[in-house]
Order: structure tokens, then C-alpha cells, then sequence
């Protein structure tokens, strides 16, 4: 009974939600003004009129405490999917995600499971004021025990969250926030192909003389850094890793070694980010198919900055073609 | 404690029912009523006497306060609508909770604020443009916080009540409390809502302030709402109550009278100056406005609620005590509207001049001292630029 509709980003997270709610008494939805106001981006509208207030929960306004009580929630056999409004308050609930979530299953030996998904809006291009544009995913991929995702598409974004939260591993589900009102075709029929969707990396775009790397809302860019290189006689292939914890090397590297060159997007700081991963694992396994070194895009060691000036700070389209042309020219 | 006690025996107005729906089974100290009469309670005496020394002249000077901070909010909410702001965050409503505690201040007080202390900034002499440069995406800050003992806002919610406990703490050791020279004592004031007091970092800086008897003001206004949800999202008891249990003597006031405001906020850093540690005092107000521009209050309030707000907007409180003192005359109103008009334009000119920075800038001040990560990638934006300038400035020939 396959249907396909066309979605923003946000909406079908919302449905994705729908029918986690639905399909499993235990998903409960935890976070700051997600009832009636539907949360400040409106992805879980509707969700507490319909589910009522004991599934869809508005909490106080404690970060620390949201996760805190998730993880005991989920200790006694529910799935709770806290939301965190934006990305730089994710910070007071830090210490809950870090030392406790991802080492509760180390820690009892497998004999506990903590299935919590956290939600968090990240990333900027938005004009907003600070904490409110941060992309803090490679602090928590650098934290064993914790799964690390970004949807990129509607479709992955209504597939990805329900299996986030059919996990019994704890996830941070990163949405690109710059990207919720662009919209695109979901087949809404069940739950996707298991567990595989939620960390296989994908080639959404195919090519042959380089490999961008990207996930979340630099996939977008990449995709019109592709279309723009084409142009110029340039095959590029666009990888959408999703997963940034664990990472889907395979996939990356069988790319590598068929177009030689590699280039990563992340709008988050490149210095000890999740890019630096990417780039010592191809070197590591495809040095001999390198025509160029593994080069990475993404922003600045600095905080992030004023609105007015995000845009020479985030992974443009010219700084990418940049790359790319610096690729081309080893 | 004896405070709330002190509080507890004043009843409560019959017009402010609980229409929130938040916890308002405790009464609120309140000087003047929402027509504008003096209560004269022999419960309110000790707080009367802290504001009779406030003559015609100086209640005409609140007025203006809070007129002023009226008009910068309006202003700065159609620069947010003309698209000349980001985002702004009205203190609407809130101005006889700001400029009643503000004007409590000495000079040498230390001020922690939250986001929408501009009743606050203000009084604090803080240029109206410059508050406005963080909302604008031009700054993250603003002004010099040094110049006038006025932290930088602070977004994250309930940071820095730690911080304006921390600074205390360092007054408290520089032998700035109980000398006994009241142009020396200082006392610290944090800002923050009601939705913040559920942060543990606010419950941590009660804490601290409390064992450390730290000379630091928690002022709490209630405005009712933390973005969509109410107070009884929040909390079971009166915000004020929380204070009890920490050990902090703890005051509930009516939000929406300046004048009560002044006399807490006055005897809280007058305790804090004296070595009598922190205070907490919830002000019960009600934000008039949305949350920020951002916001859409339909979706989760009523308009009964603000209907009934809108009828004790705390400027028209202290318009009516001046009319009823005899102390309202319309050529002062007359100048305080000249003004106003006068900020508004003021801000909607010096606003849309206010550039972007040079890109370059973000670089700057990342570290005190020399980086090699942060001077490299400094340098390569310098290539980078340059390589678009270039071919630019030839065409331009
Ligand atoms: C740690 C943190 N979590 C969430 C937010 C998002 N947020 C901004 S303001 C706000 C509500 C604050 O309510 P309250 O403390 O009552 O202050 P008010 O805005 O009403 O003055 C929320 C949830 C934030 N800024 N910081």
C-alpha cells in the first residue's frame, strides 16, 4: 500500500514521528513547547492533540533533566524521543548524553538498553542569533556508544527517524534546520529496508573524476556543486554519508577508488571534525588510488559567527568549487 | 524566613485572579493598586518607607523609563518586521518589573541579564542601537560590559545566574559587602524567567549563593510563560517559594507595580551590600508581547488572558497614580511622547546603518593569545577573498 506524497523535511520527520507513536505504545515525545505550539519549528505539530499529553510531552525547561529522566524512562521499557530546541542548548544535557546514555549498555554488560533519540535541529544559514546555528554533531560521534545520523531528503528524514527510534542503541538524530521547508516525494510504505537505512551511506548522485562527501544540509550544496562542475566537463559524485557515527567507509571508499579524488562538506568547524575522519580513513585504504589529497570544506576555527557574515563562514557553493578546482589541479 | 512571611501578609488584589492558569495562590506585595491608590497596609509600611523619598519629579522619571522602553520595544519590533532585525524579544509588559529593580541599582552594582533586560539596559545608560546590534546580526554582544556594569545578554537559559553568583562571590572577597560605605558595597542582580528557574544551572547557582551567604539578587519575572508553556509546566508553588528551601529569603511582588518593584529590589542589595547574603524575588508580570518575533502566541494562549493584561499594562498603573497625586500634568506627557518619537526615529536611522562586519572579523579575538589554527585558516580566507576581488576590480576597470 505504497502512496507517495510530496513532504517538506520538517513535515515528514512529523510523520515519521506519526507513526512511531502509532506503531509502538512505548514511543513517548519529550521537549520544550513540542505540545500545543508543535515546537518552535512546528515538526511535531499536531502530534499532542492527537496522541495526548502523556505521548507528547512538554517538559520543564531543563536539558539536563529531559535526558536525564529519558534515560530512566527508558530503563523501565519506553522510547523516548526528546527534542532539544536548537543546538547550542544541547549543552546542559552534555553530561547526561556523554557519561551516562552511550555507556549505560557498555557499562551492565549488554544487560540494559537505553533506545532514547535525541532530535536536534542543527546547523545555520538561518540569520539567527547565537547557539541557535552550531553543528556540534563530531562531539557526540566522538563518543563511543552513541549512534550519530542526519537525514538529508524527506524521504530519509520519515524513514530514518523511525528507525532511530526502532534502535536499541542511542541516537542523535541531527535535522538540518536550513533544509525543513524544502520538500520532496516520500513513499510513506512501512518502515524502509531495517536497520541498514539508518547508517549506509548512499551515492545520490553518480560521477567519475571526484567524490563529495557530504551529509545533512551540505548534500543539497554538493548536489549544485555537481550540477555546476558538470558545466566545466567535471563528473562528480555526491556521497550522502547519513551516518556519521558509525561511518559507512565501505561505501566511500569503493567510490574513492573509482573517481581518485575526494572532497568533504560539513558546515561544522573542519578542525578535529567528523571531515578529518572521512579524509584519514580514504587516505588510509585508497592512497594508491589518490590523485589528489583528500581535501575538506567546512567552517572555521572560530565560534560561529554574526548572521550577517554566515554565509563566508558556512561551506558555500563557490568555496566547494573551489576545492574541487584544487583537486583537479594537483 | 521571615520575608515570606513579610509577603504573605498582604492579600491579594481582587483583580489578579489566577487567569494564567500558574501558580498564583500567593499574594504579591504591591504598593499601588491597578487604579493607581497608594495601599497603605501596616504590612507595606517597612517597603512604603523604601520609596518616600521618590517625589513628583522622580515617579515622572519612571514613567518616562518605561515609556521609553515601550517605544524601543515597538520600534525594534517593526525593524524585526521590515526586515531590518533578525529576530528581537519584546520586554513589553515587563517595564515596571525592569525599571523598578533597575532603578534600585547603586552605579557600582554588577548586573547578570538574560535576553529581554532592555528596561534594565536602559536604566544602565546602555546606547538604545547598541542593544540592538546582537538582534541585528552584526555583534554577539554589544557594549562594553565593564563600561556599564551590564553583562552581555546571555541566550542560554539560566547560564548566568552561575555567573552573577560567581561575581559575587569575587566582590564578597574583595571586601566589597558589609565595609559599612554604601558608595563602596555592591551587590549583584541576575535576570532570569520563570521557564529558567527549572534549569539546574539556576538551582546550582542558588546553591552556591546560599552556603557562600553571596551578595547576588535572583530576580525572577514571572512573566507566566516560557515560550508556549505556563508557569505549572515549571513549577507546583509559587516561584518564590523555591527560595525557602535553598535557605534565601524569598519575596513575591507585583510585577506591574514599579513602585514595589523599586522597594524589594532596594532591600534585597541593601541585604546583599550588608552581608546579609542573596535574595530571591519573583516579580509576577506578563509578557504583553510574543516571546520573540519568531513566535506565534495564538497557538497556545488565549486572547481572553491578554485582553486581561492588556488592562494592567503597568504604564497606565503609574499614569494613574500621577493623575491621582496630582502629579500628572500633559505637557510633561507631551514631552515624554516628543521623546519617544524622537528614539524611534533615532533607532530606525542608526539601525539600518548598521553594517555587516568585514568578514574577516570573525577570525578576531577567537583566542587571547597567537593561534596557528585560527591564523592559517585567517589566512586562507585572505587568499580566498582576494582571488574574487581580483578578476571583480577588472571588470570594474
Ligand atoms: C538552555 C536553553 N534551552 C532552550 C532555549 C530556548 N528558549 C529560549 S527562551 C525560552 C523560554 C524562556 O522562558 P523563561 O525562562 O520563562 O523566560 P522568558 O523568555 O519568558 O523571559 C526557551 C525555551 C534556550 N535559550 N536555552
Amino acid at each position: 500500500m505504497s502512496e507517495t506524497k510530496t513532504l517538506t523535511l520538517a513535515r515528514a520527520i512529523n510523520e515519521g514521528l506519526r507513526r512511531s507513536l502509532e506503531n509502538d505504545p512505548k514511543v513517548l515525545l519529550m521537549g520544550e513547547d513540542i505540545g500545543a505550539l508543535g515546537g518552535v519549528f512546528r515538526v511535531t505539530d499536531g502530534l499532542q492533540k492527537d496522541f495526548g499529553e502523556d505521548r507528547v510531552v512538554d517538559t520543564p525547561l531543563a536539558e539536563s533533566g529531559i535526558l536525564g529522566t529519558a534515560i530512566g524512562l527508558a530503563l523501565r521499557g519506553y522510547r523516548p524521543v526528546c527534542e532539544i530546541q536548537f543546538d547550542g542548548f544541547i549543552f546542559p544535557a552534555y553530561d547526561q548524553i556523554t557519561t551516562q546514555l552511550a555507556k549505560m549498555g557498555y557499562r551492565s554488560g549488554g544487560k540494559l538498553q537505553v533506545p532514547v533519540v535525541i532530535r536536534v535541529p542543527y546547523g545555520g544559514g538561518i540569520g539567527a542569533v547565537e547557539h541557535h546555528s552550531e553543528s556540534p554533531e563530531a562531539l557526540f560521534a566522538h563518543t563511543a556508544g552513541l549512534r550519530v545520523v542526519s537525514p538529508s531528503t524527506p524521504q530519509d528524514a520519515f524513514t530514518m527517524i523511525q528507525e532511530a527510534i526502532a534502535s536499541p542503541d542511542p541516537v542523535l538524530f541531527f535535522e538540518p534546520k536550513g533544509r525543513y521547508w524544502e520538500k520532496g516525494p516520500v513513499a510513506a510504505s512501512g518502515r524502509g529496508e531495517g536497520s541498514t537505512v539508518l547508517d549506509r551511506a548512499q551515492v545520490v548522485r553518480p560521477g567519475t573524476d571526484l567524490t563529495l562527501v557530504a551529509y545533512g544540509p551540505t548534500v543539497a550544496t554538493a548536489l549544485r556543486v555537481a550540477a555546476a562542475a558538470e558545466q566545466e566537463g567535471r563528473s562528480i559524485e555526491v556521497v550522502d554519508l547519513r551516518s556519521i557515527s558509525p561511518l559507512d567507509t565501505a561505501t566511500v571508499v569503493e567510490s574513492v577508488r573509482r573517481t581518485g579524488r575526494c572532497v568533504v562538506v560539513h558546515e561544522a568547524p573542519t578542525y578535529l571534525g567528523s571531515g578529518a575522519e572521512v579524509a584519514a580513513r580514504v587516505t588510509e585504504e585508497c592512497f594508491y588510488s589518490l590523485e589528489a589529497p583528500v581535501l575538506r570544506v567546512g567552517g572555521f576555527h572560530t565560534p560561529y559567527p554574526v548572521a550577517k557574515i554566515e554565509h563566508d563562514y558556512l561551506p558555500s557553493l563557490d568555496r566547494v568549487l573551489d576545492a574541487v578546482d584544487r583537486a583537479f589541479a594537483f | 524566613m521571615t520575608h515570606h512571611d513579610a509577603a504573605d501578609g498582604v492579600s491579594t488584589p481582587p483583580d489578579l485572579p489566577d487567569v494564567a492558569g500558574g501558580p498564583d495562590d500567593a499574594p504579591l506585595l504591591q504598593l499601588v493598586t491597578p487604579a493607581g491608590a497608594r495601599v497603605t497596609t501596616p504590612e507595606t509600611d517597612a517597603y512604603r518607607e523604601r520609596v518616600a523619598h521618590l517625589d513628583a519629579a522622580a515617579l515622572r522619571g519612571l514613567y518616562r523609563d518605561m515609556v521609553l522602553t515601550r517605544r524601543f520595544d515597538d520600534e525594534a519590533t517593526s525593524l524585526q518586521r521590515q526586515g531590518e532585525l533578525g529576530l528581537f524579544a519584546q520586554s513589553k509588559g515587563q517595564e515596571a518589573a525592569q525599571i523598578g529593580s533597575g532603578r534600585a541599582l547603586a552605579p557600582q552594582d554588577y548586573v547578570f541579564p538574560s535576553y529581554r533586560e532592555h528596561g534594565v539596559s536602559h536604566v544602565r545608560g546602555i546606547d538604545p542601537t547598541a542593544r540592538l546590534r546582537l538582534f541585528r546580526g552584526v555583534d554577539h554582544g554589544g557594549w562594553d560590559p565593564t563600561e556599564h556594569n551590564v553583562h552581555l545578554y546571555t541566550l542560554v537559559i539560566g547560564s548566568h545566574a552561575l555567573h552573577a553568583t560567581g561575581y559575587a562571590m569575587g566582590v564578597q572577597r574583595d571586601g566589597l559587602v558589609g565595609s559599612g560605605d554604601p558608595g563602596r558595597d555592591t551587590a549583584v542582580v541576575t535576570y532570569f524567567g520563570d521557564g529558567a528557574t527549572s534549569q539546574g544551572d539556576v538551582n546550582e547557582a542558588l546553591v552556591f549563593a546560599a552556603v557562600n551567604n553571596a551578595p547576588v539578587v535572583f530576580f525572577c519575572q514571572n512573566n507566566q510563560w516560557a515560550i508556549s508553556e505556563p508557569t505549572t509546566k515549571q513549577s507546583r508553588v509559587p516561584l518564590y517559594r523555591r527560595g525557602g528551601g535553598f535557605g534565601i529569603p524569598s519575596v513575591r511582588v507585583d510585577g506591574n507595580d514599579v513602585l514595589a518593584c523599586y522597594a524589594v529590589t532596594a532591600e534585597a542589595l541593601e541585604r546583599a551590600r550588608t552581608g546579609g547574603g542573596p535574595t530571591f524575588v519573583e516579580a509576577f508580570t506578563y509578557r504583553m508581547g510574543a516571546h520573540t518575533t519568531s513566535d506565534d502566541p495564538t497557538k497556545y494562549r488565549s486572547r481572553a488572558q491578554e485582553e486581561y493584561w492588556r488592562r494592567r499594562d503597568p504604564i497606565d498603573r503609574l499614569e494613574n497614580l500621577l493623575r491621582a497625586e496630582g502629579a500628572w500634568d500633559d505637557a510633561f506627557a507631551a514631552d515624554v511622547a516628543a521623546e519617544a518619537d524622537a528614539l524611534g526615529e533615532r533607532l530606525r536611522d542608526e539601525v539600518r546603518a548598521l553594517a555587516a562586519p568585514d568578514p574577516s572579523t570573525m577570525f578576531d579575538h577567537v583566542y587571547a593569545t597567537p593561534n596557528a589554527v585560527v591564523e592559517r585558516e585567517k589566512a586562507w580566507f585572505a587568499d580566498y577573498q582576494q582571488s574574487f576581488e581580483e578578476p571583480a576590480a577588472e571588470v570594474a576597470r
